[in-house]
């Protein structure tokens, strides 16, 4: 029980601490969010455009909430990836990163706790950028299931946490550029998930990469729940969260325990300390 | 025996030790970095050339250390010091040799090790933007301390080391290295460690803080019974806060004992009737090599073969 409490307020410091970081480089924040829904609407103007390039007439208002999706879907993941992969990040940078390593705390204990800071604050993100995006359309939500929305969202969020623990080991490895080689895994993400488009257009033997993304079932999910008002119990759905649950239960634990592996090798050469 | 910490942290209250038990207990420890060349340079260079150049900064050092003892360790720049620390702090796995806390196993045994220590390093290293007490708070819920219980110890930690009130809440970027460095110490006595390791905590602070911290540190080990282990290359500071020293010299301890002892052997070495100061032991335990009754007889005295070996150590490096 004390062991619990003791691992629950050390859960609890991670979240306050990024809380208090947030508050203190909140002009970053703006930056960030401006440029997340600046490039959004540069993608969800090629929606409302296709009519003009194409010459074709085409369903627009379904092609713009079909964009909208995925730049929503991708700025969630990015800002989520991002908050844990940087959890190594900023602690090399500022020097905290020995002082957290050495308290006494489970490695379960420090990533979880950096990780529900980085979905809470992703999804108060992504809500903001489509609020705003979204003014600037005339979106068809006559069909839009909130409710499923919401679940596939937070149901994705645990296997985006395992991947973004997974992605967190180059930092932890890599001292210098580290961070910049987790983009790799948002790009691969981005490419086969079919964030902008079906799957199916992609090559043949690029699509079974898309059937391990975690993104792939989220974007299916949403898209029918926003699109199509699928509910939560309905068979669409279902076949879009039960992969989401395996991909989660597979990801999280294996993301710990390759950060556990990565922890020991940097202990052994050196690598867990200040960089600069 | 239970650690009693009245003022302490939670996390020291369950542990049960053994008192009779040396409180650190180093024993062959060394440990070798490979330092790969650039990918380039590898390509390019024979298979013979290319590959790792290994720098042995810990080489098998034993040393133990008594409950309630302050030991420092002496050691110019690149000696060793901070690489032996951060083997105690978990931070490293050593090469060879173990390392025990109060019979506990820093490699086996780390999460209880954990709770049993805490550090200062020679960079005061905290979230910049955040405040004192911001950086404080998180450090303190990471050892199970109540937010509350936190806010009120902060306080008096940081004014008994002279941090102004209206300083606590500001960002820690406004402020100077010194008094950084005092929020960093105040961080380590905010657990109440049994087990403090102190890497170089006063460099940078000027005379009066030094004091200020020198006194805390024996105020720790009187109220709390701490065992200190602090690195340091101020002879001073080692004089007055010591009761055992070893110096370190390319990863290995060439010299332990009270800094009397260590003097009169040096002084005995030395053939003078004067006393020496610690400055010079540490200068003669750290030349190239240790100088030998042989090199004394072969350069006319202490001070010439020192002379001789000094230059030819400058010659070397360039």
């Amino acid at each position: 029980m004390s062991s619990l409490l003791h691992q629950g307020r050390a859960s609890y410091a991670f979240f306050e601490r990024n809380w208090n970081l947030t508050k203190r480089y909140l002009a970053w924040e703006i930056v960030w969010l401006v440029y997340n829904i600046v490039n959004a609407m540069s993608v969800t103007y090629i929606g409302a455009s296709a009519q003009l390039i194409t010459g074709v007439k085409i369903n627009t208002s379904y092609l713009i909430l079909y964009l909208l999706i995925g730049t929503s879907v991708w700025s969630y993941l990015s800002v989520t990836f991002e908050g844990v992969t940087d959890m190594i990040t900023i602690e090399r940078w500022e020097g905290t990163i020995e002082h957290t390593f050495m308290a006494p705390i489970s490695r379960f204990t420090h990533l979880i706790g950096s990780c529900w800071y980085a979905v809470a604050h992703g999804l108060l993100f992504t809500f903001v950028q489509l609020i705003v995006v979204g003014s600037f359309f005339h979106l068809d939500l006559s069909h839009a299931n909130y409710l499923t929305a919401t679940f596939m969202l937070l149901a994705g969020s645990i296997s985006f946490v395992g991947f973004g623990i997974g992605a967190a080991v180059l930092p932890l490895l890599f001292t210098e550029r580290g961070s910049q080689m987790s983009y790799i895994v948002r790009a691969v993400l981005l490419l086969v998930s079919g964030v902008y488009y079906p799957v199916s257009v992609l090559p043949g033997w690029m699509q079974p990469l898309a059937s391990i993304s975690p993104a792939t079932y989220v974007l299916n999910g949403l898209r029918a729940a926003l699109l199509n008002n699928q509910a939560i119990w309905s068979g669409e759905i279902w076949s879009n969260t039960w992969p989401l649950i395996i991909t989660g239960l597979v990801s999280v634990p294996l993301g710990v325990l390759i950060f556990k592996r990565a922890e020991r090798y940097a202990k052994r050469t050196g690598r867990l300390k200040r960089n600069g | 025996m239970a650690i009693q910490s009245p003022e302490g942290a939670q996390i020291t209250t369950d542990i049960v030790i053994d008192p009779t038990k040396d409180a650190i207990e180093i024993v062959g420890v060394s440990k070798i970095f490979k330092k790969k060349k650039p990918l380039v340079s590898r390509l390019l260079k024979r298979k013979k050339e290319a590959g790792k150049r290994e720098v042995r900064a810990v080489d098998n050092i034993t040393l133990t250390i008594k409950r309630r003892e302050i030991v420092g360790i002496l050691g110019a720049n690149g000696s060793g010091k901070s690489t032996l620390v951060r083997i105690l702090s978990t931070l490293l796995i050593p090469d060879a040799g173990y390392v025990r806390i109060f019979g506990y196993d820093v490699e086996k045994n780390e999460r209880m090790v954990q709770r049993l220590i805490n550090r200062v390093s020679v960079e005061a290293s905290f979230f910049k933007k955040l405040s004192p007490m911001e950086n404080l708070i998180y450090a303190a819920r990471l050892y199970n301390m109540p937010g509350a219980e936190a806010r009120a110890k902060i306080r008096s930690i940081l004014g008994r080391l002279g941090i102004p009130k209206d300083r606590i809440g500001q960002p820690l970027e406004n402020m100077s290295r010194g008094m950084q460095q005092k929020v960093a110490i105040a961080r380590a006595f905010l657990t109440a460690p049994i087990v403090l390791l102190l890497d170089e905590p006063t460099t940078g602070l000027d005379p009066r803080s030094k004091i200020e911290v020198q006194t805390f540190v024996r105020e720790l080990r009187e109220q709390h019974d701490a065992t200190i282990l602090i690195t340091t290359h101020d002879m001073d500071e080692a004089e007055a806060l010591c009761d055992r020293v070893a110096i370190i010299d390319q990863g290995r301890i060439v010299a332990q004992g009270t800094v009397e002892e260590l003097k009169q052997a040096v002084m005995e070495r030395m053939e003078r009737t004067t006393p020496v100061t610690m400055n010079e032991v540490f200068m003669h335990y750290t030349v190239a090599h240790l100088i030998t009754d042989a090199e004394i007889a072969r350069y006319g005295s202490w001070e010439k073969a020192f002379e001789a070996f000094e230059a030819q150590k400058e010659d070397e490096d360039e």
